[in-house]
């Protein structure tokens, strides 16, 4: 290794590993700190609680990090959730059948993310704009099919689905650890992932490189929406009903949760093991501050500042990274 | 004394030392040299005198004067420029206002536009360069915008001006402009320091120069122009190379491709030409000339009006990249940065990242113990230079990434025809020497090879067979026996401006 030095490489050494993983630890801190400090916080229910809490957005911030990494972005989530819920909720009390319901559901996702991912790759229509105006559109078309009024249900099996408990674990838990995994796996093990990753660093080189880039894009607009679908059936479940108010600003909390795990918005990074920690450390934030009895308009305060200070962070990372 | 003077300049980085004990001093009213390969230290030294990097030792001495510049701002203030490889302007305002950026003329914070365009109109006709004040630096050529760069280094009295490799994407006649300003500013008693790593531009230019490799000084030859070429070639690589081309010819098998009646974009008129087993052909032609426009077509990376390609005697079809990888047909593109690598990613990634579909498990998985094989062979064997395959591509030098794009597509099990788009450009010398080789490996295993290049003396030195294009067109071409500088530029200039532009030519 005579030539390791490059002329404006400052090597990678034992303190850009321990940066690199700096997020983990301040969590595993905060979080001892907290199980001191705070009354209830540390016990088995809290724990499941807080849990079942983000598992709605631990299971979309998987599939959104696809997205930020490919360099795209996506504001229709939200709406999705809340859409999926109608719909799942309506089908349900027409057909009484819950695979029909929640099939229904996530095909009426699948839809959406694909027609997002057309536009977007195919149309060549920034994101932002594609997804602001599906984010409308959807909020709109859940609306139109509830007729503005929260969908009630009454099917005991469909319920049981929030909160049927699996080994003392909530199935919606489950399910979004599962999605980890899959998605761990689907960015580390699978071309596909490792596609996004490239198309978000440099999206020209991807294609010389040989990567269908508009197919790869669509596709992950599309597994988005089925799995946002798949969110919003769960959370129906969990309130017993298809809400088309609910999940308001879920997309920010999606995103945020994302940025906080260390993903580039500028696209070509990402791990899911900083979105798992982005996940935990939002889910942890207004846990604590629940628990601490924080008047809500300051959580709204505490928890812009909380994303600020952690981007910060991150900034401040690469910017020893490139020397 | 007057000028500039480097005394044991230190610098190190985590884990290495980028500099370690440079001295050397350039006169004011001279040009001086600095050569060496990437990574030997030049543009660490660079950013020490302008400010971007503190040096762990040493001092700057300008006209015998110890500087310690904090930052930028403090290396501009006392007089220092740095013309850098990338330009910094901002691409939507006008010349002037790039001109005077951060310092345009105002009164009550209003500014006084045509106060600041007769400013403008008067430094640019000083220095001799005909630009529009008004024009969008966007809407300029390269040359037109760094010559934009070096009227505002001017514009801030700066004595001292490093240029690094300033002609790196500058076309002949372009080279020339450049040259003359370079020459003015000399007869104007500023210290220059010019980075190439073209000797004859060095030779063209320089009365001094200075090699660096691995971070310390070699030499320093105070009358550059009676040292021999080969002696600076060996001080900077730590070796001789005899003849950096080291061509050989070689037996030429069946017709690999034809290309037919292709057309899109600059391309008007449709080009044909034809490439045999084994065979290295070269494309020159002036910037512009639409040599990178002709092999995107063939690389479906363009949409293209018209024309076919046939590929060992049957019509291929080739809609995008993807097909004419998987047809065997392959493409380093001349932009390195925007269009070769990705990043942020891994040397590993960058090099897997086409061919890892050949080694799936279970057509699903990527199967990584292989994909960390195949990267640490091909940087053994590129002798890329590199921590180790995890390092970030973007924290390599430019020759190394280039190798790491070759090695991408080496990886590919069924080659034919290999394209490549300046494949040299900003790259060392002992890098050039181990592509040229990688090409030769190429066409020896049968691979139709394909160079795109705006270096003559490369073209000339590693070629078959030379095509020449001229505004959007094939013009002519020349077996390697017949061509020669004289041949190849006539096809490849405007007739009028034979004579004025082989000078510049390197």
């Amino acid at each position: 290794m005579r030539h390791m030095q490059t002329e404006n490489n400052d090597g990678r050494t034992a303190p850009a590993a321990l940066a690199e993983y700096s997020l983990v630890l301040l969590y595993l801190a905060a979080f001892a700190v907290l199980s001191f400090t705070v009354d209830n916080f540390f016990s088995l229910r809290n724990m499941l609680g807080l849990a079942l809490s983000m598992s709605q957005v631990g299971m979309v911030a998987c599939t959104m990090m696809l997205c930020l990494a490919a360099r795209d972005f996506d504001l229709s989530v939200g709406s999705i959730v809340a859409f999926a819920g109608v719909l799942c909720a309506t089908l349900l009390n027409m057909y009484g059948s819950v695979l029909i319901a929640i099939v229904g559901a996530l095909l009426g996702g699948a839809l959406i993310g694909a027609f997002n991912g057309a536009v977007i790759a195919y149309l060549r229509i920034n994101a932002l704009i594609t997804t602001l105006a599906t984010m409308l559109i959807v909020r709109g078309l859940g609306f139109i099919v509830s007729d503005g009024q929260a969908v009630g249900v009454s099917n005991q099996g469909f319920i049981a689905l929030g909160s049927l408990p699996l080994l003392g674990v909530a199935l919606p838990v489950w399910i979004t650890a599962l999605c980890f995994v899959v998605f761990g796996i689907v960015l580390n093990q699978t071309v596909f992932g490792r596609n996004a990753l490239a198309i978000g660093g440099n999206p020209e080189a991807a294609r010389l490189a040989g990567i269908n880039v508009d197919r790869n894009r669509l596709l992950i607009f599309l597994i988005q929406g089925v799995v946002t679908a798949l969110a919003g059936v769960i959370l129906a479940s969990r309130i017993t009903s298809g809400q088309p108010n609910a999940a308001q600003s879920f997309e920010l909390d999606v995103i945020s949760a994302c940025v906080l795990g260390g993903v580039s918005l500028a696209g070509g990074r990402a791990t899911i093991s900083g979105v798992l920690i982005g996940v935990l450390i939002m889910g942890t934030v207004n846990n604590v501050m629940n628990l601490t009895n924080v008047d809500a308009f300051y959580q709204y305060v505490a928890r812009g500042s909380i994303l600020l200070a952690a981007v910060l962070l991150d900034q401040l990372r690469t910017r020893r990274e490139n020397g | 004394m007057s000028g500039l003077r480097f005394e044991d300049i230190r610098k190190h980085f985590p884990g290495v030392k980028a500099l370690d004990g440079v001295s050397f001093e350039a006169h004011a009213g001279s040009v001086h040299g600095l050569l060496g390969e990437n990574g030997a230290g030049k543009s660490t030294l660079l950013k020490i005198l302008g400010g971007q990097y503190r040096p762990d030792g040493g001092r700057i001495l300008i006209d015998g004067i110890a500087c310690q510049f904090q930052n930028a701002a403090a290396a501009i203030a006392a007089g220092v420029a740095i013309i850098h490889q990338e330009l910094q302007y901002v691409a939507d305002l006008s010349v002037t206002e790039n001109l005077l950026l951060g310092r345009l003329p105002q009164r009550y914070g209003f500014v006084q536009r045509r106060a600041a365009r007769l400013h403008a109109v008067a430094r640019l006709r000083e220095l001799g360069v005909d630009l529009d004040p008004d024009a969008r630096l966007a809407s300029l050529s390269i040359a037109q915008r760094q010559m934009v760069e070096i009227c505002r280094a001017l514009m801030r009295d700066a004595r001292i001006i490093a240029l690094d490799e300033p002609t790196s994407s500058l076309s002949h006649g372009e080279t020339e402009v450049l040259f003359r300003i370079v020459r003015d500013l000399k007869a104007r008693n500023k210290t220059l320091i010019y980075i190439s790593h073209r000797l004859d531009e060095l030779y063209a230019l320089c009365n001094a120069c200075t090699i660096v490799r691995d971070g310390r000084k070699v030499a320093t030859h105070a009358q550059l122009s009676t040292v021999p070429r080969e002696t600076l070639v060996s001080q900077m690589i730590g070796r001789d190379i005899a003849d950096i081309y080291d061509y050989r010819p070689r037996p030429l098998g069946d017709l690999r491709l034809r290309v037919q009646n292709l057309s899109g974009g600059v391309l008007r008129e449709p080009a044909s030409f034809e490439v045999r087993r084994g065979e290295i052909v070269g494309f020159f032609g002036l910037v512009g000339a639409g040599r990178t426009e002709l092999m995107r077509l063939v690389y479906g990376a363009d949409r293209k009006r018209s024309g076919a390609l046939v590929l060992d005697g049957a019509a291929l079809t080739v809609r995008s990249p993807r097909d004419a990888i998987d047809a065997g047909i392959v493409l380093c593109p001349e932009d390195r940065k925007e269009q070769g690598i990705v990043p942020h990613s891994s040397v590993a990634e960058n090099i897997n990242m086409s061919s890892r579909r050949h080694h799936l498990r279970a057509r699903l998985f990527l199967n990584k113990p292989h994909e960390r094989d195949n990267a640490d062979s091909y940087i053994a064997r590129l002798r890329i230079r590199t921590p180790g395959h995890r390092q970030p591509i973007r924290l390599l030098s430019g020759g190394n990434q280039q190798k790491v794009i070759l090695a991408r597509w080496l990886g590919e099990p069924h080659l034919k025809v290999v394209i490549l788009d300046e494949p040299t450009r900003g790259i060392d010398i002992g890098a050039k020497h181990e592509i040229y080789h990688v090409i030769y490996e190429l066409a020896k295993r049968g691979c139709a090879v394909l160079v795109v290049s705006s270096e003559l003396p490369e073209v000339l030195g590693i070629c078959d067979r030379i095509v020449v294009m001229y505004q959007g067109r094939i013009r002519g071409e020349l077996p390697r026996a017949a061509a020669s500088e004289q041949k190849v530029l006539q096809l490849a200039l405007p007739s009028d401006q034979l004579g004025a532009a082989r000078i510049a030519v390197r």
